[in-house]
């Protein structure tokens, strides 16, 4: 449900005249990020947790309706509740995988 | 169009960058303390760090036309050393009669560890005690939901706080809606990696309304745009959003929230001349510093 506290002043079409070839231009830059992740792996497959979740990310993104921006914060968040341990990772972007679960 | 920036480190910014600000409307900058890429390795030299924050930085932004205005508190990339906390909380009274302090700020959490916590406890009770508005940051990126969750629970269950009196900054898709509906006022920083675009904060504000929202630069010494409250004005300007519209977020907004400090008066030019008070320089003087403190 596309609830919206304010109407929103452009149309569809608008929107895309004025934001499209931006948009375009980031998945292409998606697309190459993840290429040239793939030449840096020579074939081997990538584990890292920042990956998984940007795979996990876009996975979201063809499939999830509105709002989509909620559904990718819940993929990219700490899910926790409560004070965290003092010596964990933080500022990655993605949930690092405690210690003993690491690969 | 005019506008006030609500959070904007500017001891790392040039003349260059005040200049645009100028240029590009606006008239107040509102500075929280904050630590960036650098721990201060002294007691003396946070007090240093105030002194700039509350004397030179505002007669810097005055040869801008410029009025400026500072939070100060210990930065929570510092909370988890409670003694360095208590020694600063225990400082930070001196500094807050001066003509430029908002509050308290930006306190707040950062790893969001127990330490941290209640450091952050001992700046809301700074707060109360002395009758100041609080400035709250809130953790980045994977850790901000959890974070955020945090410090509404603290504030939320503490029956002497006034949500109004309260900005929970840093907000995204994901936390502003849990912040607002306290009560609180909701602070979007236009740092495109770490926060928001002024895409995602227009998207924000059609999709929660333009009720205690406030957009500031969040610039610092980072990757950052000092005149980023001028690019979201004129990106909701392209998305047709009327100018009426525009002025709440940028102006109006920020000056209801600040304007319940007595101190933050952006009626009549900022004056240049030199703040500081004999008292005050004798005060400053006299503080012991404990040298070597490394937090």
């Amino acid at each position: 449900m596309t609830v919206s506290a304010l109407p929103p002043p452009r149309t569809p079409r608008q929107l895309l005249d004025d934001d499209f070839l931006e948009n375009r231009g980031r998945v292409l830059e998606l697309a190459a990020f993840l290429d040239r992740l793939d030449r840096a792996a020579a074939g081997a497959p990538t584990r890292d947790f920042r990956l998984l979740a940007l795979q996990r990310a876009l996975r979201s993104l063809a499939t999830d309706p509105y709002p989509r921006v909620d559904a990718i914060h819940a993929i990219l968040s700490d899910p926790g509740t409560g004070p965290v341990e003092p010596g964990r990772q933080t500022a990655t972007g993605a949930v690092a995988p405690e210690p003993e679960e690491a690969p | 169009m005019e506008y006030i920036d609500a959070h904007a480190h500017m001891i790392s910014r040039t003349a260059d960058d005040y200049e645009a600000m100028a240029l590009t409307g606006c008239i107040a900058v509102c500075e929280p303390a904050f630590e960036h890429a650098w721990h201060r390795q002294s007691i003396g030299g946070f007090l240093d760090y105030f002194r700039r924050l509350t004397d030179a930085e505002p007669r810097r932004a005055a040869r801008f036309g410029i009025r400026h205005f500072a939070w100060l508190c210990l930065s929570p990339r510092r909370a988890e050393d409670r003694e360095l906390a208590l020694a600063i909380v225990a400082r930070i009274p001196r500094f807050l009669e001066r003509p430029n302090v908002l509050g308290i700020g930006e306190t707040g959490l950062y790893r969001g560890t127990r330490n941290e916590l209640e450091t952050f406890r001992d700046h809301v009770d700074l707060a109360i005690d002395h009758d100041q508005l609080l400035l709250v940051r809130t953790p980045q990126l994977e850790a901000k939901l959890r974070g955020t969750r945090l410090i509404v629970e603290t504030l939320a269950s503490d029956g002497r706080v006034i949500p109004e009196r309260v900005l929970i900054d840093h907000v995204e898709e994901h936390t502003i809606g849990m912040v607002l509906q306290q009560g609180f006022w909701a602070g979007i920083t236009l740092h495109p990696h770490a926060t928001a675009s002024p895409q995602r904060a227009i998207d924000m504000i059609e999709r929660f309304g333009p009720d205690r929202i406030c957009v500031a630069s969040g610039c610092d010494g980072g990757p950052s745009t000092a005149t980023a409250v001028a690019h979201f004005a004129l990106a909701m300007r392209r998305r047709g959003h009327p100018d009426t519209l525009i002025r709440r977020i940028v102006y109006e907004n920020p000056a209801a929230f600040l304007g319940q400090s007595p101190r933050f008066q952006i009626g009549h030019p900022p004056d240049r001349k030199p703040r500081r008070r004999p008292a005050d320089r004798h005060d400053e003087a006299s503080e012991p510093v404990a040298a070597g403190h490394g937090g």
